[in-house]
């Protein structure tokens, strides 16, 4: 019964949220089809889905492992745009002064700058919460703000792309360094084959090495994990590295496969919507890829749907967070009903 | 004659197949102490849970100055005039003195709480029966004597809705406390008779029940099995009633492993082991034992008188303050990833919150320790193949049930607490070749090979088991010893100890007495010794 | 340097302290009751918007100031009920349902905004609160009603913590449930009222920006203050009285840095002892700093509530 839960969820989902369709005055039916169609209905609504999806699929992925062993990461935002600066740090022009080494070598450097910034992001958080005990979601959540003023400040000054006609925003990385297109007349870069090759890496991972092992263990029970032999606190900054990279990759990809630079409005809350996904793909890494194309679907549906039937694109975000919620539930729910058939 | 205060009318409790309570019947007279003596499981806790409301009885009635009590209501008893103090503290760390006593005192919708006079009517009590308190502390702040104090003020203390006890319960009053807390508890007893309230002290120390009680009830695997006055009452013939001279004694057949035993060198060594920990008196205090391969030495005891330092300290989860335990010659580090190593199988008290990650499949739940061996990984990646094929010979070899749905992916929390102890046997008993013993006939890497791990230190294993699991868990482990294991068990029940042990020594404060061959004790010796008492005198009365 | 000085002591200054910490100190004491009765309510920022958006609509549509004010408690109150539902009653994950809130009430309210006034670029304003100039004193004289409610509800909720029964039971329910139920105290619904209160405060705490701060709603206006709260509670050590401090606190370092930065000479000034003119976003982010230093520095001594994200089954001993 592994679809039982979710499919209950996205029932209830789509009955809530059609009262919101009916306040906002439009057909239910109508204002639906429309959201579908402009999520999966045509091959652009596929390639702009997709496109969304991408980075999404990575803040999933970083939020679901942490989340794996109860590291509860929701800085996935400031951790996403410490690698997109630190990709455009190694990868773009600074000031004239570039680096001359050839793609092969800049490319994978890059990449390395970006997850590296995300993971020393999370690791002073996940410390503080390992040695002090300090709870490791506030900690986090107030760095997203901290780390967006930092963008903000380097968006301004040293970085700042002196051609962008008083434009805040970043150099742009070398063209040679940019993500291809993967299809014509799409934005759709090849950095969706990153994210879809991570996940299975990442469920792998969990499932399959010992250090996967250990995660799972030390999520579910740290004390009988302890008394196993596992290093529990090892564990933790081991997490903390791979989460905070993950998102950190997430920026360095959004970066290289769409504009080629830092804005400070290229992530309209990936890094929040990444817990969110996590949390609805039950913080498997597979799931994370159905929910992270099922909210980017949404997200585009319903700028579509905005356009055409005026039903405010604000919908997206109830939708997500409805089915977030009716998912926990019918989680619950399904659980009981194994435990009432054993007794 | 008056009427009897409180009584207890052919109470009946079962738990399953667990006769917690059978048919016990017990009066309380006004102004009288009666000490309820027995072990751990003798049912002492249900009965009083009864009283209290938090289960039903399945048979029998209670009833408080003639009128019945109504079952299955913690306010009824409480409005009844009915108090208790449980051995762990119903308090809140956090909040003050008179917070934790005047909680429930005032309907909830009142709105101002009447502070002044709730602390007049807290210092006229305390004065009443002599308990020096001092309302604004923070528990947190408080000795465990002075706790206990608060907790007893709290059933007292007449005040709002309360009546003020006129009945108090105290359970295991003196496990934590100091000698003289302990004085100061008695003195506060005598006060409270003095005005006319009675009072259940349930208790396994023989002493101080000889002194304080009036009249003594004893139970023994759930029925009243002897209730006699104090007075002309010895400690032997308490300590007989309480541990049964007619329990079925199985006497272990001493195998040449175990009589050839003491001639070997040890494997594991403890020399004036001390712990210091938080509570009143050090959780080991100077600790000598001697474990040697193939023997079976139990540590009896109460529970709480450090038992629990011992199995974390040799399950490699805490360290000495004091002292050396050596494994095989050698000093041992406290983590338990060396102790692993070592060849050291650590069963633990808890099974479901510290021996397995209950969320994890059974297959994964059985190779939590050596996961990361060369037998189980490589390269980080472990052996799916090897390890489900280890996992189905140990779930056939020491008969794990309860995967028949979903097999060895059966979420470990799903098994019965007999099936889960059976898959923590066999984690630790399946070892490979350890440390230079040869196993005979097994191939090199075989990861479960039937050579016996070097030491065994189980804590209370079969606890909450039923009896097939029982018999099953000792087979086994007496199985390990022939091999030429060094078991050491912790176990409150003397019925396990008797069955298995090789020597015995008994546990009381953190003190240890010197390990004995089982020969050498008697069940009256035992209950004596459990109870603090100095061994050579009492012995010689009590045989 | 006189200059800073000059600053410090001018009321305008002060005043505008005050009116900063105000959402702080409704939005702390809000965290204060869910956490003290064991509940972690993660939802307070998405509440403080839904709050700040029907302030103002029911203001807007003719309810007055004040009914803008109980409507936005109200709201509060509703989402409290659903995260009391979800925590409480099927003691699922504080954490999941906390989040999961702050996004269906940022985003709610984010689309009924738009459903309401669809073709508009700015909102419609309202006439918000005025200042208080009835009162004497100087720097509270500056202030709105709004204002003077938070700084009440302060005692009135330590008195109602310290002094009431209901108070007491709360307290117990956040640090040992089984005692409060040993002595006949419902613990769910105890947390759930809890829940729902806290939320209410919240909620009103959204309804000063929008009816009292400033005139109107819009967008990312609540900015992380509920994040700040959260912190502040730890800070506090869970009391009402500290919660006052650490929001007077963080609201003065928040008041000081805009104007230090707007100070004549603070460049050079700052250039002269640090080398290099800071940017204005360092001075944005050091109130946020300074949240994640006072969390650490409390972390070893904090008493949390020791129910605190236990959830609690009935009859559990």
């Amino acid at each position: 019964m592994l679809l039982g839960a979710p499919l209950l969820a996205v029932v209830a989902t789509l009955l809530i949220s059609s009262l919101l369709v009916v306040w906002a005055g439009a057909p239910v039916g109508q204002a639906y089809a429309l959201l579908l169609e402009g999520g999966f209905g045509s091959r652009f609504a596929w390639t702009e889905t997709l496109t969304r999806a991408t980075p999404l699929i990575l803040t999933g992925l970083a939020a679901a492992v942490a989340f794996k062993a109860r590291l509860y990461n929701i800085g996935g935002e400031g951790q996403l745009y410490a690698g997109a600066i630190a990709a455009v740090a190694v990868g773009g022009l600074h000031g004239g002064a570039g680096f001359s080494a050839p793609t092969w070598v800049l490319f994978p450097l890059m990449m390395l700058a970006a997850a590296t910034a995300g993971a020393l992001l999370l690791l002073g958080p996940a410390l503080l919460k390992s040695r002090l005990g300090v709870d490791e979601v506030v900690t986090t959540l107030l760095l997203n703000f901290i780390v967006l003023l930092g963008v903000s400040a380097l968006l301004d000054g040293p970085m700042k792309d002196a051609s962008a006609m008083g434009w805040p925003q970043s150099v742009a990385i070398a063209d040679r360094l940019q993500l291809s297109q993967l299809v014509e007349r799409g934005r759709v870069h090849t950095g969706l084959l990153w994210a879809l090759a991570l996940a299975p890496v990442l469920w792998a991972l969990l499932a399959f090495t010992t250090t996967g092992f250990e995660i799972r263990a030390v999520g579910a029970n740290a004390r009988a994990a302890g008394f196993a032999g596992m290093p529990v606190a090892w564990v933790t900054v081991k997490v903390a590295l791979l989460s905070g990279a993950l998102a950190g990759l997430a920026g360095a990809i959004e970066v290289a496969g769409r504009a080629g630079y830092v804005t400070l409005d290229m992530s309209p809350g990936y890094g929040s919507s990444g817990v969110v996904i996590a949390m609805l793909a039950a913080l498997n890494p597979l799931g994370v890829v159905a929910a992270a194309v099922f909210v980017a679907g949404i997200l585009v549906g319903a700028d579509s749907m905005s356009r055409a039937v005026g039903v405010p694109t604000y919908i997206a975000d109830v939708i997500v967070a409805v089915s977030l919620i009716t998912m926990l539930i019918a989680t619950l729910l399904t659980q009981y009903r194994i435990r009432f058939d054993r007794s | 004659m008056t009427e009897p205060v409180l009584q207890f009318s052919g109470i009946t409790k079962r738990f399953g197949a667990l006769v917690a309570n059978d048919a016990i019947s017990l009066t309380l007279a006004r102004g009288e102490v009666l000490a309820l003596l027995g072990e751990n499981g003798a049912g002492k806790s249900t009965l009083v849970s009864i009283l209290f409301g938090h289960y039903r009885a399945d048979a029998g009635t209670i009833t408080v100055d003639g009128r019945p009590l109504p079952p299955g209501n913690p306010s009824a008893a409480l409005a009844a005039g009915i108090g208790m103090v449980h051995q762990h503290f119903s308090l809140a760390d956090n909040l003050s003195v008179l917070d934790n006593v005047m909680l429930g005192t005032e309907p909830l919708w009142q709105p101002f709480s009447r502070r002044a006079a709730a602390r007049a009517a807290l210092q006229d009590t305390a004065q009443r029966f002599g308990l020096q308190v001092n309302a604004d502390s923070r528990i947190k702040d408080l000795s465990v004597g002075e706790r206990q104090r608060v907790e007893i003020l709290k059933a007292l203390l007449p005040f709002g809705r309360r009546r003020g006890a006129r009945v108090l319960i105290l359970d295991e009053p003196t496990a934590v406390l100091t000698p003289q807390e302990s004085e100061s508890l008695f003195a506060t007893l005598s006060q409270l008779v003095a005005q006319g309230l009675s009072v259940i002290f349930i208790s396994h120390k023989l002493d101080e029940v000889l002194r304080v009680s009036h009249r003594i009830a004893v139970l023994r695997a759930g029925k009243l099995v002897a209730e006699m006055p104090a007075a002309g009452a010895s400690k032997a013939m308490l300590a007989q009633a309480m541990v049964g001279r007619d329990v079925p004694r199985v006497v272990r057949v001493p195998t040449p492993a175990g009589a050839a035993a003491l001639a070997q060198t040890p494997v594991c060594e403890l020399r004036k082991l001390s712990v210091r920990g938080a509570g009143p008196w050090p959780q080991l205090d100077g600790v000598n034992l001697a474990l040697r391969p193939g023997e079976v030495v139990a540590i009896a005891g109460v529970a709480g008188n450090g038992q629990q330092a011992l199995a974390d300290l040799l399950h490699g989860l805490i360290a000495a303050d004091a002292g050396s335990v050596t494994l095989a010659g050698r000093a041992m580090p406290a983590t338990p990833r060396d102790w692993i190593a070592a060849g050291v199988a650590r069963i633990p008290e808890d099974r479901h919150a510290v021996g397995v990650v209950g969320d994890l499949p059974l297959w994964e739940n059985a190779v939590l320790e050596r996961y990361a061996s060369p037998a189980f990984a490589r390269g980080g990646l472990i052996k799916r193949g090897v390890v489900t094929a280890f996992a189905q010979r140990l779930v056939e070899r020491y008969d794990v049930r309860g995967t028949e749905g979903a097999g060895l992916a059966t979420p470990t929390r799903a098994l019965s607490g007999g099936n889960m102890q059976k898959l923590i046997l066999g984690r630790v008993l399946m070892t490979g070749p350890q440390l230079g013993r040869s196993a005979g006939n097994t191939e090199a890497g075989d990861a479960d090979a039937t050579s016996a791990p070097l030491l065994i230190v189980a804590n209370q294993p079969t606890w909450g088991l039923d009896v097939g699991a029982v018999a099953y868990v000792h087979a086994q482990l007496l199985a390990a010893c022939a091999a030429g294991a060094a078991l050491l068990l912790i176990s409150e029940d003397l019925d396990e100890v008797f069955a298995l042990a090789d020597r015995i020594a008994v546990m009381h404060h953190g003190r240890l007495t010197p390990a004995r061959p089982v020969a050498d004790w008697t069940l009256a010796a035992i209950g004596l010794a459990m109870a603090g008492v100095a061994a050579s005198s009492e012995l010689a009365d009590a045989a | 340097m006189s200059d800073v000085l000059d600053l410090l002591l001018a009321a305008p200054f002060w005043a505008s302290v005050l009116r900063t910490a105000t959402p702080l100190i409704l939005g702390t004491l809000g965290v204060l009751l869910c956490e003290r009765a064991g509940v972690l309510n993660l939802g307070i920022e998405g509440i403080m918007v839904a709050g700040a958006f029907v302030g103002w609509l029911a203001a807007y549509h003719g309810a007055g100031l004040w009914g803008g004010v109980l409507a936005a408690a109200a709201v509060g109150a509703v989402f409290g009920a659903l995260h009391a539902l979800l925590t409480v009653t099927l003691s699922l994950s504080q954490h999941v349902s906390g989040l999961g809130i702050t996004l269906l009430a940022t985003g709610l309210a984010s689309f009924a905004y738009r459903v309401s006034f669809p073709k508009v670029d700015s909102p419609p304003t309202i006439q918000p609160f005025a200042a208080m100039g009835w009162l004497p004193i100087p720097v509270l004289g500056a202030q709105t009603p709004m204002t003077l409610l938070a700084l009440l509800m302060v005692p009135a909720l330590a008195w109602g913590l310290y002094r009431t029964p209901l108070g007491l039971a709360l307290r117990m329910v956040g640090e040992n449930p089984a005692a409060a139920e040993g002595q006949g105290l419902d613990v769910l619904r105890l947390r759930a009222g809890a829940v729902i209160a806290g939320s209410a405060l919240m909620g009103v705490a959204g309804a000063f920006l929008t009816l009292s701060a400033f005139n109107a709603f819009y967008f990312n206006m609540v900015n992380g203050r509920g994040w700040v709260c959260v912190a502040l509670v730890v800070f506090a050590s869970w009391r009402p009285g500290k919660a006052l401090l650490g929001a007077l606190l963080f609201a003065f370092f928040d008041a000081l840095q805009l104007r230090l930065q707007q100070a004549s000479g603070a460049a050079e000034a700052a250039q002269a002892w640090l080398g290099f003119v800071p940017p204005y976003q360092l001075y944005l982010a050091l109130p946020y700093a300074m949240a994640i230093v006072a969390l650490v520095l409390v972390a070893r001594r904090a008493a949390y509530p020791q129910a605190l994200m236990k959830p609690y089954r009935k009859g559990e001993r």
